[in-house]
């Protein structure tokens, strides 16, 4: 063993090599690898006789995704939840990270931050069931609402309603780190020097909260496109990229069909991530 | 009719399996022959263990509910250890089947003849399943189970899909599928309907009754055409639509609530929003329904061929089969079972031997480009196209 121990010692790379080839395993063949494989699947087809995979090269699926109207409607609608969910997330998280981080005393701010976590803790599944009865005919909801019906109900609202229930805290911790990073001093020197709350709030908090809230918005904004839970339980008769991605795979049992639907928001998370790239949201996650 | 389809479906199947597809001089319908298999000729003792692949609620040990068990007695009874594979569709089930890793499946009308041509499953002998002789007659060699009078299964139980409405909101209380698909509804809004590629079978039969010029005869079996009109029914139909149900908890939170005050059900679903206290009632439309049929299947390559026999003979036993079928929801294939119920009305509920019931229902099958109808001058649409036009559609 000792010898084991010397030998690698004297040979940093090897020592590199053994650290790192763990996690590089990992990285290509299960994350990269499994993206690669959807990749190529996506341009095979299924055999609607026996139900087997054709492993040729076509573009049929994509022909199809293309050409159907109705991919395209729900590729935006899917696209149009998701940029509502990180709007109201932000609109909601700036607030209270600001409250937690700048306002709140140090004893505080801890139990705040366990408060925020503790809805993470409860399953996912537990709290859009319990969306869906609160929002259910006659339900708490429409109580507060005045009587049945008076409520959203199921549907597009009440999918966006709860996405941004489920997914707040994955907004409010990046920006919530971003501002406790933010010295106390520099908003004291700020008014020191005469500027008014506002003129503050502009030169010295907003360049700090871009990026975090640029980090927040990855998560929530990549969730809510992928999700296809939330949606078959509050969503009424609407349905996003997901539900299509399962409905591919787990009744139609065309995998490659799927596969090419679910390229769809890997684009679009590609192309999200490049152009947040710029604003550094990508060094706060 | 409805067997020659399902026989026909079955014939396109091998041809699909490439095996012997020109099939001539089979014993099978068509002339198609089934992969010869011996059935076990006697029961020997059991090998300790026993593989089953099932759908959820059939192989219950106690671990989803303290006092639903009825695998425990089955192992102290047998000393066959359980091993259980809950599939969620029945392509999985064929797909795992192929495997030769399962002894035994519970398999619906739709993969029952994939298994049988791929010769995947084997010939039962019923001299050997005691409790074979008190299933109902009804379900004894059937298209979906036996070929050529050859038992491949024992039946295990079967339901329909039936039309559920609220009584106090819906006046007057419909009798027709046409209450789902009327494009006025005073219920617009508050209508479901199940959220499956499968339920345009449901507008197929609708049709095959109202408009005779399409000439459906089997709502699984549907050309360009009739297709065409039954996707135009189901998209005239989702405007009306509140929300589509695929779990059955969230269609009794619906309809208790008033979400939904009328749309298609099981009878399982309206038996727990009575005990919800919803106001509800399901009935068996005019124009019949669409509905399943499953059966316990033994694999060609059982590994444990004898405990795999044992099972088979214990979860139709009276007593195996009515815990199932109150737990499942659904009728028993035991007419024993009848007297072992905790409910004393359940086969009633479950209209368990009423056949007349039962010839209105059209059990799920699975659509192929070959008519299961039994018609060779046209193409009908495949399960994948039912899944594409099913995104539509819901829009």
């Amino acid at each position: 063993m000792t010898s084991l121990g010397s030998y690698l010692h004297r040979h940093p790379r090897l020592r590199l090599a053994g650290l790192l080839s763990a996690p590089l395993l990992w990285l290509v063949v299960a994350y990269l690898g499994a993206l690669a494989v959807l990749l190529v699947s996506a341009f095979w087809t299924v055999n609607g006789f026996t139900g087997g995979v054709v492993r040729q090269f076509s573009l049929a699926n994509f022909r199809t995704i293309l050409s159907e109207e109705v991919y395209r409607a729900v590729t935006l609608r899917s696209l149009g939840v998701a940029a509502a969910v990180t709007v109201i997330c932000i609109v909601l998280a700036v607030p209270m990270a600001f409250f937690m981080a700048k306002v709140a005393s140090a004893r505080s701010r801890h139990w705040l931050v366990i408060a925020i976590l503790t809805p993470l803790w409860a399953s996912y599944l537990v709290k859009a069931y319990a969306w869906r009865i609160l929002l259910a005919n006659g339900g708490p909801v429409d109580t507060l609402l005045g009587g049945p019906g008076n409520g959203p109900g199921y549907g597009l609202f009440a999918t966006v309603l709860v996405l941004s229930y489920l997914w707040l805290p994955y907004m409010i911790l990046p920006i919530y780190a971003g501002l406790e990073r933010l010295p106390d001093s520099l908003l004291e020197a700020s008014a020191d020097l005469g500027a008014r709350a506002g003129r503050t709030f502009r030169a010295v908090v907003v360049p700090i909260l871009i990026p975090s809230t640029f980090a927040g918005s990855i998560f929530t904004f990549s969730l809510s496109l992928g999700d296809y839970i939330t949606v078959q339980i509050v969503g009424g008769k609407t349905q996003l990229i997901g539900n299509l991605v399962y409905a591919n795979i787990g009744a139609a049992n065309n995998l490659p069909f799927a596969a090419a639907i679910a390229t769809i928001p890997v684009l679009i998370m590609v192309i999200y991530l490049v152009a947040v790239r710029r604003s550094g949201a990508l060094e706060e996650l | 009719m409805r067997i020659t389809a399902i026989l026909a479906a079955g014939m396109l199947l091998l041809a699909a399996c490439g095996g012997g597809g020109d099939g001539s001089g089979g014993s099978g319908p068509g002339g198609l022959a089934v992969p010869k298999i011996d059935k076990l000729g006697s029961l020997g003792t059991g090998e300790g263990a026993v593989t089953i692949v099932s759908w959820a609620g059939y192989v219950e040990d106690g671990s989803t509910d303290k006092s639903v068990d009825w695998v425990t007695p089955f192992e102290k009874e047998t000393g066959c250890q359980v091993n259980n594979k809950v599939a969620a569709t029945s392509d999985e089930m064929v797909t795992l089947m192929k495997t030769g890793d399962y002894d035994v499946v519970s398999a619906s009308g739709d993969a029952s003849l994939r298994l049988i041509y791929g010769g995947d499953v084997a010939p039962v002998n019923t001299d050997l399943v005691a409790n074979y002789k008190d299933v109902f007659d009804g379900l004894k060699n059937k298209a979906w189970n036996s070929v050529d009078g050859v038992a491949y299964g024992i039946p295990h139980g079967r339901g329909a899909n039936l039309l559920m409405y609220r009584t106090d909101t819906v006046k007057p209380a419909p009798t027709s599928w046409g209450a789902v698909f009327d494009a006025n509804s005073p219920y617009s809004g508050k209508i479901t309907a199940y959220d499956s590629p499968i339920y345009i079978a449901d507008a197929a039969l609708y049709l095959m009754k109202t408009k005779p010029e399409l000439g459906i005869k089997n709502p699984y079996a549907l050309d360009d055409k009739q297709f065409q009109a039954s996707v135009d029914l189901l998209k005239e139909q989702n405007k009306t639509i509140g929300e589509y149900w695929s779990d059955y908890t969230k269609e009794v939170q619906a309809f208790k609530a008033g979400n939904s005050v009328i749309g298609t059900s099981w009878q399982v679903i309206a038996n727990l929003a009575e005990a919800d206290k919803a106001p509800v009632e399901a009935i068996l439309p005019s124009e019949g329904a669409t509905g399943w049929s499953d059966t316990w299947m033994i694999s060609s390559k059982a590994k444990h061929p004898n405990c795999g026999y044992l099972w088979m003979n214990y979860i139709v036993s009276p007593k195996a089969n009515a815990q199932v079928a109150e737990w499942f929801g659904e009728a028993p294939a035991n007419k024993l079972s009848c007297g072992e119920t905790a409910d004393k009305n359940h086969c009633a509920t479950f209209h368990a031997d009423d056949e007349t019931y039962f010839d209105q229902v059209w059990y799920w099958t699975t659509p192929l480009a070959q008519c299961v109808d039994g018609r060779t001058d046209v193409t009908c649409k495949d399960y994948s196209a039912w899944t594409q036009a099913w995104t539509t559609i819901k829009g």
